[in-house]
């Protein structure tokens, strides 16, 4: 089997602050393969956008320290120069993100923009250059694409200045897009077309995608591989079906019972996840979600869980300190429509055993 | 864009009436001293008090000289047109005399300001770009303290140190060389200190509005994109950041450039240099009430011109702005 295109391995991102050590990011591992989707999903503040800008080398300040193992392609991008890593950027490795209007340049036309990237990258003419980025505007499904590269950023509506935004990543047809959060700040409406137009494009490029969401729903339909990710850790992570039909961590399970379900019988109250995240300087001991998990027990506040693989499925890994059949049983309990409140005690009892 | 600027010039002549409205209010109705008296020399007869006021209108109820200025000022109620009066101590016309001291005022402000400008705008981007180093510490040091400097003082400072007559080293044309310098280079060597003095606060300000906006584009999402597309970080910085942060800089200039032309009082005053903020300085010292009325009417002039030259301006450097 061929290495993965991105393999990142303990990743750690950590700040000092005045407030005390800030760990944004703390010893995460994934691969993606190459045309494959994964999904990093989490609250804000889980440490999903961070994980992914130092990936790409923009994770600037000075008071960060990073750690770990970053490879693209074969080549380590943590240990590389900055010229190497602007190599890097824009070219194999791009990235859309969440505010498409805060994202462009408010005083140059979108056309200039996406030429800007172009010849930063390839030894093209600027007619080559803008021939292209006009290709790609029509691509992303821009009407008139050449009378609309010539408009500025404010003059496009949300969904199409994302579509700029895109047609801006892939037009050095990069290995990997990275989409952080690219459909929050849209409308219902336009999100379901932005999502489809970048996996309409992913298929076409064979570019491989890192989708980094708080929304379930998003990566429903595209992703390939699921990571949950929650107060900087990885805590659940596997194929998408897998996590969306046997998941095993009670913060994957409350993610999944907070999105709306076409479904669900009418009236059915969505639960919402109890609490807030908590703070990456103070963390919580032992496992980091007791405080917000409801079938916590007194062991699981000092002990701390391990990503470990789920018996029958090596691909699927959950941190949890309840065992496996207990975590099968909670699930089945769910499903039937019982509220964790009311979940069978003895169950839990068994699983702090 | 036409619409919008017939409607800003109605309302620059709006401005302009209220400006000479205030102007005479404050000195006519609150006057501290009779016009007619400074007038008439010193010991003067009742009847030549009584004589002057009769030539100059003072008997006539405010009002009516306030239209009769006006009257004069219009070119199309009759009279001549642009006819700010007379002068009460020289008797000379007020509008020629502004004009003849024009040029010595233009020269200095637009001196000064290349100077500040080539000077502020350089410490701005570096100190932005380099925050907390020791170059960025020094160059806000000092520009905080060349901002707590007043000019006066400055001024004396730099005439006491580098005039050629009085200095310590003598290196410099000092105080009133201005007049006697005989062409433009001897006109410009004069000016070296003043522009000097005068353009160390303006570009300490610069530098450090420059080095705050700068500082805050930088953390813009676009700033991010612009790295993202694996841009160089120069080009990041000249092309991406400065182009945004350096706008509002035209709104600082056009006013300051405004505030300038109309006179710059005290540094025109330290250096006796022949120009409006001189000529307007000896009219309030001297209760010269025409004087002051169209000196001020021309600094206001100069910075509603401006301040209607930078929102034309700015439809052209940022996109956004629409008329």
């Amino acid at each position: 089997m061929a290495a993965p295109l991105l393999e990142v391995t303990d990743l750690r991102v950590h700040f000092e602050t005045e407030d005390g050590l800030v760990k944004a990011v703390d010893g995460i591992s994934y691969s993606v393969d190459r045309g494959q989707t994964l999904g990093i999903v989490g609250e804000s503040g889980s440490g999903k956008s961070v994980s992914s800008l130092t990936v790409m080398g923009l994770t600037r300040a000075r008071n960060a320290h990073i750690s770990g193992s970053v490879k693209f392609d074969g080549r380590d991008l943590l240990g590389a120069s900055d010229e190497d890593l602007r190599e890097v950027r824009g070219n194999d490795i791009a990235m859309i993100f969440q505010d498409p209007l805060s994202s462009l340049h408010p005083f140059y036309k979108v056309g200039k923009q996406i030429v800007e990237a172009i010849q930063s990258h390839r030894d093209v003419s600027k007619a080559q250059a803008y021939d292209r980025a006009v290709e790609m505007l029509g691509l992303v499904g821009i009407p008139e694409p050449r009378r609309r590269a010539d408009s500025y950023p404010h003059e496009f509506s949300g969904g199409m200045r994302q579509r700029a935004m895109i047609a801006m990543a892939l037009a050095n047809d990069p290995k990997l897009l990275i989409a952080d959060e690219p459909t929050t700040a849209l409308d219902v409406t336009v999100q379901a077309q932005i999502l489809e137009l970048i996996e309409r494009l992913q298929s076409e490029f064979d570019t491989a995608v890192v989708v980094i969401t708080h929304d379930l729903g998003v990566v429903a339909e595209m992703a390939d591989d699921i990571a949950v990710m929650y107060g900087g850790r990885i805590v659940e992570q596997g194929r998408a079906d897998t996590i969306f039909n046997a998941p095993e961590h009670p913060y994957t399970w409350g993610l999944l019972s907070s999105i709306p379900r076409m479904d669900a019988p009418r009236g059915e109250e969505l639960v919402p996840i109890p609490g807030r995240p908590p703070s990456l300087i103070h963390l919580p001991g032992g496992c980091s979600f007791h405080p917000r998990c409801p079938y916590v027990r007194d062991a699981h506040r000092r002990v701390e869980p391990v990503l470990d693989p789920v018996g029958g499925d090596p691909s699927h890994k959950v941190a949890c300190l309840l065992d496996s059949a207990t975590r099968r049983k909670l699930w089945q309990e769910l499903q039937a429509g019982i509220r964790p409140e009311d979940a069978r005690q003895d169950v839990i009892e068994e699983g702090a055993a | 864009m036409a619409a919008y600027i017939v409607r800003r010039l109605l309302w620059v002549i709006f401005l302009l009436f209220v400006v000479t409205l205030v102007t005479f209010t404050v000195f006519t109705v609150l006057p501290a001293a009779d016009p007619a008296v400074l007038r008439a020399g010193r010991q003067p007869s009742p009847e030549l008090v009584a004589s002057i006021r009769e030539q100059f209108g003072l008997d006539d109820p405010y009002i009516v000289q306030f239209l009769r200025y006006i009257g004069d000022i219009l070119p199309f109620l009759g009279g001549d047109g642009f006819n700010f009066g007379y002068s009460y101590q020289s008797n000379q016309e007020v509008l020629p005399q502004i004009l003849d001291r024009l040029p010595a005022t233009m020269f200095l402000t637009v001196g000064a300001v290349v100077l500040w400008l080539s000077i502020g705008i350089p410490i701005g981007m570096i100190s932005a770009v380099k925050t907390g180093s020791w170059l960025d510490r020094l160059t806000m040091g000092l520009a905080l303290i060349a901002i707590s400097a007043p000019v006066y003082f400055l001024g004396l400072v730099a005439l006491f140190l580098f005039d050629d007559s009085i200095g310590r080293f003598p290196l410099l044309p000092g105080s009133g060389a201005y007049q006697d310098a005989e062409n433009v280079l001897g006109k410009a060597e004069a000016l070296i200190m003043p522009w000097c003095v005068l353009a160390a606060a303006f570009a300490a300000i610069y530098a450090r509005f420059l080095r705050g906006n700068l500082i805050d584009t930088m953390q813009e999402d676009y700033i991010r994109t612009a790295r993202a597309k694996g841009l160089s970080e120069r080009r990041v910085i000249f092309r991406h950041g400065v182009r945004s942060a350096i706008t509002p800089i035209v709104t600082l200039l056009g006013l300051d450039i405004g505030i300038l032309l109309g006179g710059a009082i005290l540094t025109e005053t330290v250096f006796n240099i022949q120009g409006i903020g001189r000529f307007a300085y000896e009219a309030i010292v001297r209760f010269d009430l025409p004087v002051i009325q169209g000196t001020v009417l021309f600094g206001a002039f100069f910075i509603v011109i401006m301040s209607l030259l930078v929102d034309i301006l700015y439809a052209f450097i940022d996109p956004r702005v629409r008329y």
